[in-house]
């Protein structure tokens, strides 16, 4: 579980016990068969929207096919009862089998692709399904009537059981989703949308976080789709693997707020009986009402309230309370662990390092030692191959020759979230945050990255806010800090995952001149206290403060190294930075 | 002959590949402006084609202002008005609600407003499939002419195989190729041509030397959904549609667009040709229905198999 999500958890299950009980009292006295089929309809999209939620919300992997998933629920509870006469009791949890191996089968390809290509890719998917399924003659099948035991096929002659089992559903699919969000899974998830990279950085395997969504948001389609068939007693390609399937989901979710739990349930509960009740009063004279109704409620929600409805009325009405304070175990810092003793040895061994980019050479033959608790800058003019330097540390681009060695191991040729597992923790030129979340989640996203659970990532991460002097602010939510707390916040997070190396990437950048005094004071105690950090820096006074050694790198080689007094007087080095000209003015 | 009616269907297939691909590629460079160029993804793209066939019918068909001109000329005429006014309707739709996902206003945001765009253009899409649905009925019509029944033969050109050039489809690829021509000259050589390579490249720096990026942005987006809907009048003539035609050709214009390499006209035009070409040749092993599957196979395939290079720079953006 998450850093407090106890107390969230609790008013969620709460809530959902009181307006689950509304909502089947409500449904008993419901008489009129076509009302019972829309209270029916509202928990199964709400279902289904759940399920976007939690791929395409949390995770922003946004999909346009969930409709795959969907109609594989329903085609398979449809046609194991045609054929083999199984009950869709057992033919909804074969259906959610199904839509797993189906999810895995579409997200290993899939997942190679980001943003817009990722949902187009997706909408391909049940389109294909769906001209193979016409291809194959299921153009129109109907599920079998069970008259001598209907309980048992999910058959009701009591329109209100229908409505019990979707309620039940919800409950269910709710609880998952709240399961999730109030658990690593949702933390990584929330990390992925934001930053994808950043999260990987923080030791996140991105890949593998995005395949369990899919896989737990195509299970719980399934069984919504599953049901569906249930419920109408007739499925058609078009009409659970159509278009306007997968829009559904889209819409439910989004407009009733992405990423939350209770979005999906909102939309459908006021978008459902709108659409419905359109197409039931109008569909014989405007026979594409239902889309047309979605299709505006997206484009109006996407223009006056991207966040959905959810959020935007959190936001406007309900302003959040003042941030809880730390609870003392926590907020006195836990004792800084153990570490060992800098010995000042060689930590990281870089040698030879190359990389092109077609003809140019971005890092060429680069080496140097990094000894274990020191500052070591890297400085440079602009395209000098500093950042690419990083990337090519930390794995996000993969090396053309050359060897980076940390302590006995070589860092080259594993995954951005494997090398921050060794112990190296890296803080990029643009801040990330989780605007919505606490200070404190947004740095316990680096401690989770780090394999811990959950009761020594909230002391690391309390930890590492101590350290930085965040404390205070451990409560308040990210998209309210300052530039500088920011970029301690991303100081932190690396910290949280106790790093061996920290690799910073223009912490500086953008501060003032008292703000960066702030963050160097930061610095130099984290060097009193063991910490090898190489920073990348432009400001030549805080990096003449700071750093032990410089490491001068132009057009990707390395002009020199040495003491920072050394290589400020190095004629190379004013050369680079200054050029030629002045150098020659300033010696006539 | 066994291999002679191999021989003839091959050559068949290569030949529609060939006239119906300039068709798709005409209808890709539409895209290719709007999505290749201005970098918004429009989900909207095959609604704009349906837009224009529907334009096409209604302009030459029963009582229509073009119906004089008779079933020769006139759906080609159609076709060609399709473009002005599907372009009217591009640009009032980008002045209201595109240009408020996209352009300069998410310049630099973290996505670029891909995210908007894709959900204010999937709304765009379904109100257009659905409203055509109560405007025009889900009954498939076509725009009748003759022509889409008689064929120019070449040959017999190997023992008794003969190509069959189908006529409504030959005037209609040469149509196509004319305003590829054409529009091309108009991108390269004019001043507004230049104004919307300066805008799509960088919008701020456009702005700074004057030009005005809104109404750039606008005429472009106009000009990709008239360029869509002028091809979409050209395959009203041989082919039946209904307001949900559009999903079918929005996976092979994305297709098109992408192989062809984002940013340049003239290789959407190339990359949709290819796809036509293939999606006619698979008519040589694949039953009619699996055809539109393998479409989007295809283009799986092509987002997987050649990212890079095909990708351009949204690749690592994205």
């Amino acid at each position: 579980m998450r850093y407090g999500s106890v107390p969230r958890l609790r008013r969620d299950l709460v809530a959902l016990g009181i307006l689950s009980v509304l909502y089947l009292a409500a449904a008993t006295f419901v008489t009129n068969s076509y009302y019972q089929l829309i209270m029916t309809m509202v928990p199964i999209w709400a279902v289904f929207g759940v399920s976007w939620n939690i791929l395409s919300g949390y995770g922003g992997q946004l999909s346009f096919g969930h409709a795959s998933f969907f109609g594989i629920g329903a085609y398979t509870v449809t046609l194991v009862l045609v054929y083999w006469n199984l009950t869709p009791w057992f033919g909804i949890p074969l259906g959610m089998i199904v839509a797993a191996c189906a999810a895995l089968l579409i997200g290993l390809p899939t997942f190679r692709l980001r943003g817009h290509y990722f949902a187009l890719s997706m909408l391909a998917y049940p389109l294909a399904i769906l001209y193979f399924l016409q291809y194959l003659g299921f153009q129109e099948v109907s599920l079998p009537m069970h008259r001598e035991s209907p309980a048992a096929y999910l058959e009701f002659t009591d329109p209100r059981l229908y409505t019990v089992v979707s309620v039940g559903l919800l409950i269910a699919g709710l609880f998952v989703c709240m399961l999730i969000e109030n658990s690593r899974f949702g933390l990584a998830l929330l990390a992925i949308r934001q930053n994808e990279l950043a999260a990987e950085a923080a030791g996140i395997n991105a890949r593998l976080w995005k395949m369990r969504a899919l896989i737990t948001s195509g299970m719980m389609a399934a069984a919504a789709g599953g049901f569906y068939a249930c419920v109408l007693l007739v499925v058609t390609p078009d009409s659970v693997f159509g278009m306007l399937v997968s829009a559904q989901a889209v819409v439910m979710a989004l407009f009733g707020g992405a990423a939350s739990v209770w979005g999906p349930v909102i939309g459908a509960a006021i978008l459902v009986p709108l659409a419905v009740s359109l197409n039931a009063e109008l569909g014989n004279y405007l026979p594409g009402i239902q889309g047309v109704v979605y299709g505006i409620a997206m484009i109006g929600i996407m223009l006056a309230a991207p966040d959905g409805l959810f959020w935007t009325i959190r936001d406007r009405f309900f302003r959040p309370r003042a941030p809880a304070p730390l609870p003392a175990s926590l907020a006195s810092g836990a004792p800084v662990t153990a570490r060992p003793v800098a010995d000042g040895g060689p930590l990281l061994k870089v040698q030879g390092l190359s990389r092109s980019f077609g003809g140019l050479r971005a890092v060429s033959q680069v080496s140097f030692e990094v000894n274990s608790g020191e500052i070591l800058g890297i400085i440079g003019p602009n395209g000098a191959g500093k950042t690419t330097l990083f990337n090519l540390l930390n794995g996000v681009l993969s090396s053309d020759e050359g060897s980076a060695v940390l302590d006995g191991q070589s860092m080259l040729g594993r995954k951005v979230h494997q090398v921050c597992r060794m112990g190296v923790g890296r803080t990029f030129q643009v801040v990330r945050s989780f605007p919505r979340l606490p200070l404190l989640d947004n740095v316990i996203v680096g401690a989770y990255g780090a394999g811990l659970a959950d009761d020594e990532a909230i002391a690391a991460a309390a930890e590492a806010l101590h350290r930085v002097g965040l404390t205070a602010q451990a409560g308040v939510d990210a998209g309210q800090l300052t530039n500088k707390q920011l970029r301690l916040m991303e100081l932190a997070r690396a910290l949280a995952g106790r790093p061996r190396l920290l690799l910073l990437d223009e912490t500086l950048a953008g501060l003032g001149r008292d703000e960066c005094d702030d963050v160097l004071d930061v610095l130099q105690r984290l060097r009193g206290e063991g910490m090898t950090v190489v920073i990348i820096e432009h400001t030549m006074h805080a990096m003449m403060r700071i750093a032990d050694r410089f490491v001068v790198l132009d057009h990707g080689r390395v002009l020199a190294s040495g003491l920072p007094r050394e290589v400020v007087e190095d004629r190379s080095v004013i050369e680079a930075y200054l050029g030629k000209k002045w150098l020659a003015k300033q010696n006539a | 002959m066994d291999f002679e009616i191999l021989i003839e269907n091959v050559l068949n297939a290569l030949a529609a590949g060939i006239t119906i691909g300039c068709i798709y590629g005409l209808m890709c460079i539409g895209l290719g402006l709007i999505f290749g160029i201005m970098r918004i993804v429009n989900f909207a793209q095959g609604e704009l084609l349906m837009l224009g066939m529907f334009a096409s019918l209604y302009l030459v068909t029963g009582g229509g202002i073009l119906a004089f001109l008779g079933p020769y000329i006139g759906p080609f005429v159609g076709a060609l008005l399709a473009g002005p006014i599907v372009f009217a309707g591009g640009a009032l739709l980008h002045k209201f609600l595109i240009a408020r996902v996209s352009g300069l206003r998410t310049s630099g945001s973290l996505d670029e407003g891909h995210f908007g765009q894709l959900i204010v253009t999937l709304g765009i899409s379904l109100i257009l499939q659905n409203g055509g649905l109560i405007l025009f009925g889900s009954t498939p019509v076509t725009v009748r002419t003759p022509l889409a029944s008689s064929a120019v033969e070449l040959g017999p050109i190997y023992g008794d195989a003969t190509v069959f050039l189908n006529k409504a489809r030959l005037i209609a690829c040469a149509v196509a190729i004319t305003v590829a021509v054409a529009l091309y000259l108009l991108l390269e050589f004019t001043r507004m041509g230049k104004a919307l390579r300066a805008a799509a490249d960088n919008p701020t720096a456009a702005t700074y030397m004057g030009i005005n990026v809104d109404r750039v942005y606008r005429i472009t987006f106009g000009l990709g959904s008239g360029i869509t809907a002028i091809a979409g009048g050209l395959m009203a003539t041989y082919l039946s549609f209904g307001p949900f035609v559009g999903l079918d050709y929005v996976i092979i214009m994305y297709s098109g667009v992408v192989l062809g390499g984002m940013g340049s006209i003239l290789g959407a035009f190339w990359g949709g040709l290819t796809v036509g070409f293939v999606q006619q040749c698979s008519s040589l092993v694949l039953p009619p229905q699996l055809q539109n599957a393998a479409i989007f196979i295809v283009f799986l395939l092509i987002l997987l198999l050649r990212p890079q290079g095909l990708f351009g720079r949204s690749a690592e953006r994205a």
